[in-house]
């Protein structure tokens, strides 16, 4: 189509929850605007960082307490949810529901998002609470302050998760 | 480049009505309207979108076209830089991919 020439759309998304199925939706997002040609900025902040520290993003786990939403699969009552190994069940049924569908583990969408030409920063104030740096980050994640970050989203859409 | 796209029905956002009126000059065509030169790299992504739609009805998704080509993600998008979601399935002349990965 012949459209006129619109500036290119930007989006930067906060990710600041580490949980399992908090995760994905930052992760899905990102990816799914790079598909269109978005340009996309990530930035992952208190437990979100979990999502791009190495050691963290292959075991991040879904609570099973205090989780109303557990329905598609089994709904795990509060109570049953304090015996031992119970996330680690949860978890491991969520991650095999996830695969079902064709989506990533949480370690290669993150790897996904940066081939495709998406950037991923790691929050300095909450690197610095977790005593985290660069290097614990997966390559060529970034480590940005917060202003910065505000600088990076100016003219764009934000999107908190 | 008109004359080849002359007959061929478009919806609101350039993607093809009717993917039995695709051919190699159509694709060529509307990838020329998108700004891209078709390479033999481009032809491996648009044969293995045409073949998913042959036996499944629908485009495929990127992570499908990645794992089943030799085409990488970074090529992918090095391929069609505005965004291979929608231009890849564009190009093969076929509908808007409603797959979310």
């Amino acid at each position: 189509m012949a459209e006129e020439k619109k500036a290119p759309r930007k989006l930067s998304i906060i990710a600041s929850k580490g949980s399992l199925d908090m995760a994905y939706p930052p992760l899905i997002l990102a990816n799914a605007a790079r598909m269109s040609g978005v340009e996309v900025n990530v930035f992952f902040t208190f437990w979100g960082l979990d999502i791009i520290t190495k050691k963290k993003q292959k075991h991040l786990h879904v609570a099973v307490v205090g989780n109303p939403n557990m329905h598609p699969w089994v709904h795990i009552p509060t109570i049953l949810g304090v015996i031992p190994g119970m996330s680690y069940l949860a978890s491991w049924m969520m991650r095999g529901e996830i695969a079902k569908l064709d989506f990533p583990p949480v370690d290669e969408f993150v790897q996904l998002i940066q081939d495709s030409g998406g950037h991923v920063y790691g929050c300095k104030m909450s690197m610095d609470m977790m005593k985290l740096t660069e290097k614990d980050l997966v390559d060529g994640a970034k480590v940005l302050g917060a202003m910065e970050f505000i600088d990076m989203a100016d003219g764009g859409q934000i999107i908190f998760v | 480049m008109a004359n080849v796209l002359k007959d061929i029905k478009f919806d609101a956002e350039g993607f093809m009505e009717d993917a039995k009126a695709w051919n190699e000059e159509v694709a060529k065509a509307i990838a020329e309207r998108e700004g891209i030169t078709l390479s033999p790299r481009h032809w491996v992504v648009l044969n293995y979108c045409r073949k998913e739609y042959e036996t499944k009805g629908e485009a495929p998704t990127l992570r499908n076209i990645t794992k089943n080509t030799d085409v990488n993600t970074k090529e992918l998008y090095e391929l069609f830089p505005a965004g291979p979601g929608k231009l890849a399935a564009k190009v093969a002349g076929l509908k808007k991919p409603t797959g979310c990965i």
